[in-house]
């Protein structure tokens, strides 16, 4: 199968350019024929590959060709499956697969359609080569490359001013992420020689502890930014302003979590710094607690799963910086299943409600909407933890990762967020489909979506179900076997967790995830708790939270707007001002001297006759001076 | 091929139509087009053809043309091209041959004589590419200067007396400067060895003092530091590109500027290696500033031109940055930022030129949501602006790359303060974008689903607001099939540089290794 990995991106790529380029005058509404074909090819062949992978444990890989060649530093495009890119793979073409599918029925009649199904085939190439990668660079170039997909994705109905204003948000915002995470690239070619990760690996241990912490943090910026932590998570929500579809694909099920997929590649590189996995536990704990208590707050039904999704990334990161590596990408991928699930549920309701998304003018909404109910509850309580379902067994694993991974602190604030995470996800499904119609039913007529978009949603409602039992008994199930040659060697850590301590945290997590679908119940069904008042008692807290923890403000405050008003004195000041003005005070110079020199050409004969006279005496008195002995 | 003088015959081809367009004084418009055009073609033809035949594994100089001239002098006619300067003579002859087809129909007055100033310029860009004398150098180099001048002072915008003067007395500043170098170096190897010669592979086997190097050094860095131009003798270049016509920016940003870096790679390096040495610190960190400085700056102008002018400062500081890194993937990404430079800066110029042609204003904040009613052009601004910001895929990045890449392995604070221009870059450019193709003109009504529609109108609270006027970019019809040539193998040649730079590289590899021989070959 090894000879045929190339195909696994090119088949959307192909989709990708040539919508793009016979989208708008032949295929357009046909657009999405090609694109669903080359993603499907895409999938076949990965299962492919997968299986192979599966039976002959080793990992498969093809050399295309050797991109950049200068001197020593020669960058090859290789692609590889492993068992890490193997579980991606699989991730990214199902859900990829599933969400183009979706589209169909919810991109239908918008006049970009064409240009919808090219930009999408586009991200699945760009994020199937980041992952397939071999080395950095060629990692870093997709990770731009997806960086790209989803700038226009988000900017997709381009008109709008905040779209466009999201979109290039999202791409800056990404690019400080990237500043480090190509520094951290150049670093490890400056102290290795190479860039392909397992030379990489195979070095690293020997390198100073500084500098391995150094290119760890650097590598992690780069995580910050894609995949939404703290301080750089404010793209994201502002991200939804693209299409649903889009938010469900890339910034729900994989995109974002590249950063945790690259930072679980660097596994050797991480784990070789214990201060940089206490970065990564920090920042991971922090962003899943500050994420949850946004989401509290939030009326846009999209607002709230895109802080959730930012929340649930924070799990994987802090998951990674305790060593729990099988457990963030466990996490990884269910939460591919349940988010991508509530994304297009709720793409669903937008739908069904003329583009509304303000859950203050929904409710009730079950009657009308009962697939999209059944399934969005699904993902829901799969996203809360509930038991069976996948979040449960993945979300348990990962607060159990930081537990036994001697960070006891996080493992606690995971637990807290847990109670949110269910308390904010029962807060939506029961002010969106419970209680009162609080719409115009005169204007709004509910109407459940068609069939090409209810397949999905029950596809990946199985998903959301059955697939934490991958993980199950926990860390021996099929999912940590299959990953385990991943995640040994180069002197890795393994925690063997009591049966004890499983025991005890999935009650403990059982209960939390109860105890925030009651905490919801009680305050949006019943009404025994008013949740006004809670806000009110709260005060500054609700605001705090409500206002986004201020990052945006602060930013504008601190960042954006003293840089511009660096840039404008910069152009007026230093630019025009001095240096232009230093160029043109030169000319000036030049010719305010010339003018007053200009007088002396009189032109009256007289003149020049006494120029001549004084100039021989001159000259003769210099002479008689210096060059004589007459006064000597 | 044998003996045929095709580096000659590519370099007056343009000569010999500039005159046939001169010495036919009724010659009609239209035929000074199609004259103009013939005679680029032929030029471009030539230069592929040598392309061609050019031996990518042999170090030195091939094509070569030598013959006494004034030998009392030690002067020579004497020609020829190795993997640096065959690249920047392609690159020459296919933008002169796309600004001639891109000023086809915008240049209305004065067409012969504009034509002649063309195909001048091209002779006096292809002359100073494949010079190897000095004094032959020298001439093509000041031979360039006029009819650029006289492009931007005749067939330029409201200012462009102004803008020409500027530039002509600029460059002529530092050009004289050369002219003092290249005599003192002269006279230091006549002095030392007793043989009069301005042949430049002769003059690198000199031995000269370091005092001697830091002067002549110096005289000849000016002169190509005003040309690239660098940070801080930049200012005509905003000047002349705004008031420049557009096929006159092309050339400008597309080959005039990489003469800067072509100087320094020709004659600074293997001439004064013990100076370079010692300058290259105060030369990266001029550029790191001209990197970071370029791109605040080009974030806060509201004219189109000026925003590409200065972004272009930005870039050329990469091709310094590289240089003076002293190791191969410096000297590789510079070669690299010049070249797609070359492409992209041009193609970007070629952009505002279109959209000028119909709304006649340059200001950003006029134009808006060009991608609807001219989804074509967008597309080509949209891939023009990401290869600009360094997009990886595309040329930019790869020159960028390993410019930065080459300075942090030489220096490691110019490589990490250079790299933050990535940030910038994707502002200034994508905001440009939003502003020009995406959202809505200011002279539309706004958009009531728009939940910002409010601030849409509202003024910038630094750069004042924008008054509506005549200008309806809804009424712009989309690239004609003449713009879309002009476009087109711009781009190609983007993506390629961009996915397959491997070509470009093989043939640079022997230069640049020559040139890195004095540095100790750092990472070849």
């Amino acid at each position: 199968m090894a000879n045929w990995i190339f195909l696994i991106p090119l088949a959307p790529l192909i989709a990708a350019v040539v919508n793009f380029i016979f989208g708008r005058w032949y295929l357009r509404d046909r657009a999405h024929w090609l694109a669903i074909l080359g993603v499907a090819i895409s999938f076949g062949v990965s299962v492919a590959v997968v299986a192979q992978v599966a039976r002959d444990e080793v990992a498969l890989s093809q050399h295309l060709y050797t991109w950049i060649p200068a001197g020593d530093f020669q960058v090859p495009v290789t692609l590889t499956v492993d068992q890490l890119t193997a579980v991606m793979l699989l991730v990214v073409t199902g859900v990829s697969l599933l969400v183009h599918i979706y589209s169909v029925g919810y991109m239908h009649g918008d006049p970009g359609f064409y240009r919808f199904f090219a930009y999408l085939p586009l991200f699945v190439f760009s994020m199937l080569m980041l992952v397939l990668a071999n080395n950095y660079l060629l990692l870093f170039v997709f990770w731009e490359a997806v960086g790209l997909c989803s700038y226009l994705l988000i900017g997709f109905w381009y008109r709008r001013r905040s779209a466009a204003q999201a979109a290039k948000k999202a791409f800056v915002v990404n690019r400080v992420g990237d500043f480090g995470f190509g520094l951290g690239v150049m670093l490890i070619f400056v102290h290795l020689g190479t860039l392909e990760y397992t030379g990489v690996f195979a070095q690293v241990g020997a390198l100073p502890q500084g500098t391995i912490t150094a290119i760890a943090l650097l590598l992690f910026t780069g995580a910050i930014g894609k995949s939404a932590q703290i301080p750089l998570f404010v793209w994201l929500p502002d991200a939804m302003e693209g299409p649903t579809p889009v938010s469900a694909l890339i910034h729900a099920a994989t995109m974002v979590t590249a950063g945790i997929f690259m930072v679980a590649r660097s596994w050797p590189i991480f784990a070789a710094s214990p201060d940089a996995m206490l970065v990564v536990a920090i920042i991971g704990a922090a962003t899943a607690f500050v994420a949850a208590t946004i989401g509290l707050t939030q009326y846009d039904i999209k607002k709230v799963v895109a802080y959730s999704t930012v929340s649930q990334l924070g799990y994987m990161a802090f998951a990674l910086g305790s060593g729990a590596w099988v457990a963030a990408i466990f996490h990884l991928t269910t939460h591919a299943f349940f988010k991508a699930l509530l994304f297009l549920g709720a793409g669903s309701v937008i739908h069904a409600m003329h583009d509304e998304q303000d859950m203050r003018r929904m409710g009730g909404l079950k009657r009308h909407l009962p697939l999209t109910y059944w399934t969005f509850l699904i993902g829901s309580a799969a996203n809360a933890g509930i038991f069976p379902l996948a979040g449960f067994w993945s979300k348990d694993e990962v607060i159990v990762g930081a537990w036994v991974g001697g960070r006891p602190i996080v493992a606690i604030v995971g637990l807290v967020a847990a109670l949110f995470t269910s308390l904010y996800m029962f807060r939506v499904v029961f002010l969106t489909f419970h209680g009162p119609e609080r719409f115009d039913a005169h204007t709004v007529h509910p109407h459940e979506s068609p069939p090409v978009m209810a397949v999905p949603l029950l596809i990946l409602s199985v998903g959301a179900v059955f697939a934490g039992f991958l993980g199950v008994p926990p860390e021996r199930g099929v999912f940590h076997r299959f990953l385990e040659p991943v995640f040994s060697g180069h002197g890795a850590e393994v925690h063997h967790v009591s049966t004890a301590t499983t025991l005890t945290f999935g009650l403990i997590s059982t209960a939390v995830a109860l105890a925030g679908l009651g905490l919801a119940y009680a305050a949006y069904v019943r009404g025994a708790i008013k949740p006004a008042v809670v806000a009110a008692r709260l005060g500054p807290l609700y605001q705090l939270a409500y206002r986004r923890w201020y990052f945006d403000e602060i930013y504008e405050a601190l960042i954006v707007h003293p840089l511009y008003r660096l840039s404008v004195w910069l152009w007026r000041v230093v630019d025009i001002g001095i240096i232009d003005g230093a160029v043109n005070g030169v000319a000036g110079l030049v010719n305010f001297t010339a003018q007053r020199w200009r007088r002396v050409q009189t032109g009256l004969v007289a003149n020049y006759a006494l120029a001549i006279a004084l100039g021989t005496v001159i000259i003769v008195g210099v002479y008689l001076i210096v060059g004589s002995t007459l006064f000597q | 091929m044998d003996g045929f003088p095709i580096l000659s015959a590519l370099t007056y081809v343009p000569l010999v139509g500039a005159a046939i367009i001169f010495f036919w004084p009724r010659a009609s418009a239209r035929a000074a087009r199609w004259i103009a055009l013939g005679a680029s073609l032929v030029s471009l033809a030539l230069s592929l053809v040598m392309l061609a035949g050019f031996d990518r594994d042999a170090s030195g100089m091939q094509f070569v043309e030598h013959y006494d001239w004034l030998p009392a002098l030690g002067v020579s006619y004497h020609f020829g091209v190795d993997g640096i300067s065959v690249l920047l003579l392609v690159l020459t002859t296919l933008l002169t041959t796309l600004a001639i087809v891109a000023s086809w129909d915008p240049v209305q007055h004065r067409v012969r004589e504009y034509m002649i100033s063309m195909l001048l310029l091209e002779t006096g860009m292809l002359g100073v590419f494949v010079s190897l004398d000095l004094f032959l150098f020298y001439i093509f180099w000041e031979v360039m200067l006029i009819p650029m001048a006289l492009l931007i002072g005749v067939w330029g915008s409201a200012n462009r007396i102004y803008a020409a003067v500027k530039f002509f007395l600029y460059t002529l500043a530092g050009s004289l400067l050369m002219l003092v170098g290249i005599i003192a170096l002269y006279q230091a190897y006549f002095e030392q060895t007793g043989i009069r010669t301005l042949n430049v592979l002769e003059l690198q086997q000199g031995n000269y003092g370091h005092s001697f190097q830091m002067w002549v050094f110096a005289a000849f860095f000016i002169a190509f530091a005003i040309k690239m131009p660098m940070w801080p003798f930049h200012t005509w270049l905003p000047d002349a590109h705004v008031e420049a016509p557009t096929a006159g920016s092309v050339l400008l940003a597309g080959v005039l500027l990489k003469m800067g870096g072509y100087g320094l790679l020709r004659f600074n390096l293997p001439l004064f290696p013990d100076a370079a040495r010692s300058w290259a610190p105060a030369i990266m960190a001029l550029s790191v500033i001209g990197i970071i400085y370029g791109a605040l700056v080009a974030l806060v102008q509201t004219d189109l031109k000026k925003l590409v002018a200065y972004s272009s400062v930005s870039h050329m500081g990469f091709v310094t940055l590289g240089i003076f890194a002293f190791n191969a993937q410096g000297l590789y990404g510079a070669m690299i930022v010049m070249l797609s430079h070359g492409l992209v800066t041009s193609a970007l110029f070629l952009c505002v030129g279109i959209i000028y042609e119909r709304g006649h204003t340059r200001l950003i904040s006029r134009f808006g949501g060009l991608a609807t009613n001219m989804p074509i052009y967008a597309s080509f601004l949209g891939l023009f602006s990401l290869a600009s910001l360094g997009l990886p895929g595309l040329s930019g990045f790869v020159g960028e790359f390993l410019s930065i890449l080459g300075a942090f392995r030489a220096e490691r604070v110019a490589g990490v303060i250079a790299f933050a221009v990535v940030i910038l870059s994707a502002w200034y450019m994508l905001w440009m974008y939003q502003r020009v193709a995406w959202q809505r003109a200011p002279s539309e009504p706004p958009d009531p689903t728009d939940p910002e529609a409010k601030q849409a109108g509202a003024p910038h609270p630094v750069m004042g607001g924008a008054e509506a006027d005549a200008v309806d970019p809804r009424t712009f019809r989309d690239v004609t099939w003449r713009e879309l040539v002009t476009l087109a193998p711009l781009a190609v040649l983007t993506l390629w540089m961009g996915w397959a730079p491997q070509w470009f590289m093989d043939v640079l590899r022997p230069a640049l290794e020559l040139v890195a021989s004095p540095f100790g070959r750092i990472g070849f």
